[in-house]
């Protein structure tokens, strides 16, 4: 039971929401759109369940058509972030309704709703009524709303941003434990990127309405396709700097700050020396108190600690610059330091177009 | 709030007091209250031909035009409230000045329409012409109210399976109960208040409604205050017991709309 987006659009008037060229989401995967807001990724989860009506474009589950389908007839179930649990109904009435709706047996719901509760553990709370349930009582409730009508695809639409975040961890991994027991497809939206690379088999990153890259959690964080992908993964997020890129016969050379960096091996095709974006994970920025070759002179501006970790916060050539360091290393404010950068974690911007180059 | 309470009920009082004094004593001041409180004028009014029937011409007045209202502002108000309309703005606004029209600039042209169509002096003259205020009314209200119930339980109905209809009948309906018995409950007491259509449009006891008989009574020589006053506290009493009845629920009702909940 794949799920296939082919020329998916949706306009609202003359606005261009979504654009989706072709997607294959394979049965089973985790699969999440994250993007920041505004960027369509609710409308994509919209269209698949039925809720929006795309301009253009087809969407199949296996090999059935959906799109002339009326929401509850796709096999989806949808997880709100705002839960919308029906407030006259008991825990148990909530679970049912899908249920009552599909015209099954007393006896099957009774039977289905109790399976559900236990394996959500929301069996001592049925009698109750969602404004009596704390938050993620509330949240467990709607997954289980979700998973009471076995469907094909489970759509979460920012199901953990309304909740504080301990609870949002704890939840996060009961999510990821129900995937593993369901099997099913799930389909998430989130803004929140960490959410995203924690949770995910693989992640679309959508701006604009348009996917900007699609992959495996590793391939999103350590190959961006452009700048806009590399600034949303990662915190805190990576460093970016105008630099000059030349290739010549010894190597390609970047050089910012009255410095330069061999980032590799000799070219084959030497040319005129470019501007681009250089970026730089805080990872991937080392330091050291004592002056080094291949490093850039800075000062510490602001330290915050992390518990093991420390940001810091560099004056670079007036440009603010972030680092990562161990807490242990002590680094104060109003500090001189030298920073190196990792050759091979550079990552090379055009500086225009914003597309990483490859080298 | 003594003073506001004297003032809301000191007519009322008055009436009650007038009610209840013996026929000899009705001009008589002192004293203030009847030293005998009687029960006479009670028993002409409830014992006078045709009082019955026009009590029950206002209570099947008031009932179709709550009737009335529901069954056609109930989808109308929701299909205004939750599906995107065109218009909706232009819609609500309309129906804003409709219901703050004043009632005599309907009166004229209403009473000649229903010459026209014969319906003058008929129970159902009466209720369209409370239907021409109470609708918008109601319409105007429950939009707020069903526009208080967050969309994402209209679309938690549609993917668990819910027609228009169902989702009406399944999720709107219970929740925004309180709206809608505070909005019939207003609606009730407006129609079986309502005098300048009931006195217009009516003209023997066949359609007559309480408000414009009380109007009536006074006779060719003498005006009987002891049975108008009579008639007007029974007339009273229904609105009264409905809103002792249904009290909390008006005001949850009414304050749905303010406070998110």
């Amino acid at each position: 039971m794949d799920l296939r987006l082919e020329n998916l659009s949706k306009r609202f008037g003359e606005q261009s929401a979504v654009e989706i060229p072709s997607l294959l989401i394979p049965h089973g995967e985790f699969f999440t759109f994250v993007g920041p807001s505004g960027s369509g990724k609710s409308t994509v989860l919209n269209l698949i369940a039925g809720l929006e009506e795309p301009t253009t474009g087809t969407l199949r589950l296996g090999d059935r058509l959906l799109n002339d389908r009326p929401p509850h007839r796709r096999d989806v179930a949808f997880v709100f972030q705002s839960y919308a649990l029906y407030p006259h109904r008991t825990v148990f009435g909530n679970l049912a309704f899908p249920l009552e709706l599909a015209r099954l047996s007393r006896e099957t719901i009774r039977q289905r709703v109790h399976e559900v509760a236990s394996l959500l553990g929301l069996t001592p709370l049925l009698a109750r009524r969602p404004r009596q349930l704390s938050g993620g009582e509330r949240q467990r409730v709607a997954l289980g709303r979700a998973i009471v009508r076995q469907p094909k695809l489970f759509l979460f639409d920012e199901p953990l941003s309304n909740l504080d975040a301990p609870l949002r961890a704890q939840m996060r991994k009961e999510l990821k434990r129900l995937h593993q027991q369901l099997g099913t497809t799930f389909i998430y939206v989130t803004h929140d990127q960490e959410e995203a690379l924690s949770l995910s088999d693989r992640i679309a990153v959508i701006q604009a309405g348009r996917i900007q890259q699609c992959g495996s959690p590793r391939e999103i964080y350590d190959q961006p396709t452009n700048r806009f992908v590399a600034s949303f993964f990662g915190s805190p997020p990576m460093n970016f700097l105008r630099a000059q890129l030349s290739r010549r016969e010894d190597g390609a050379w970047v050089g910012f700050a009255r410095r330069r960096l061999r980032i590799e091996g000799p070219q084959a095709s030497p040319r005129a020396a470019e501007e681009v974006t250089l970026g730089i994970r805080p990872e991937h920025v080392h330091l050291s108190r004592e002056p080094l070759a291949e490093a850039w002179e800075a000062q510490v501006s602001l330290v915050e600690p992390h518990g093991g970790q420390s940001y810091l916060e560099l004056e670079l050539d007036g440009s603010p610059f972030t680092a990562v360091e161990r807490a242990e290393a002590g680094y104060q404010p109003g500090e001189k330091v030298w920073a190196s950068l990792a050759a091979d974690r550079l990552y090379i911007f055009n500086l225009q177009t914003g597309e990483r180059l490859a080298l | 709030m003594g003073l506001m309470l004297s003032f809301a009920l000191g007519p009322f009082v008055w009436e009650l007091i007038t009610a209840l004094k013996p026929e000899g004593q009705l001009a008589q001041l002192p004293p203030l209250f009847p030293a005998r409180p009687t029960a006479e004028h009670f028993i002409a009014v409830l014992g006078a031909p045709g009082f019955l029937r026009v009590a029950l011409n206002s209570l099947v007045v008031a009932s179709f035009t709550v009737l009335l209202a529901f069954v056609l502002g109930v989808p109308a108000a929701y299909a205004l409230a939750k599906l995107n309309l065109r218009g909706r703005q232009v819609i609500l606004g309309t129906l804003l000045c409709l219901s703050m029209f004043p009632a005599i600039a309907n009166v004229a042209p209403l009473y000649l329409l229903f010459i026209r169509l014969g319906v003058r002096d008929s129970v159902l003259a009466v209720i369209v012409a409370h239907s021409v205020f109470a609708l918008p009314f109601a319409l105007w209200t429950l939009t707020n109210f069903f526009q208080e119930i967050p969309d994402d339980l209209y679309r938690a109905g549609r993917i668990d399976g819910c027609s228009h209809l169902g989702i009406l009948r399944h999720v709107v309906l219970p929740l925004a109960a309180p709206g809608l018995v505070s909005v019939g409950l207003l609606v009730f007491i407006f129609s079986w208040n309502e005098f300048l259509y009931a006195f217009t449009l009516t003209a023997t006891e066949r359609s007559r409604t309480l408000p414009a008989a009380i109007a009536l009574f006074a006779g060719l020589h003498e005006i009987p205050w002891g049975e108008i006053a009579a008639a007007s506290v029974l007339a009273t009493l229904p609105s009264v017991l409905l809103m002792l009845l249904f009290q909390r629920r008006i005001i949850s009702g009414l304050t749905a709309g303010a406070v998110k909940g």
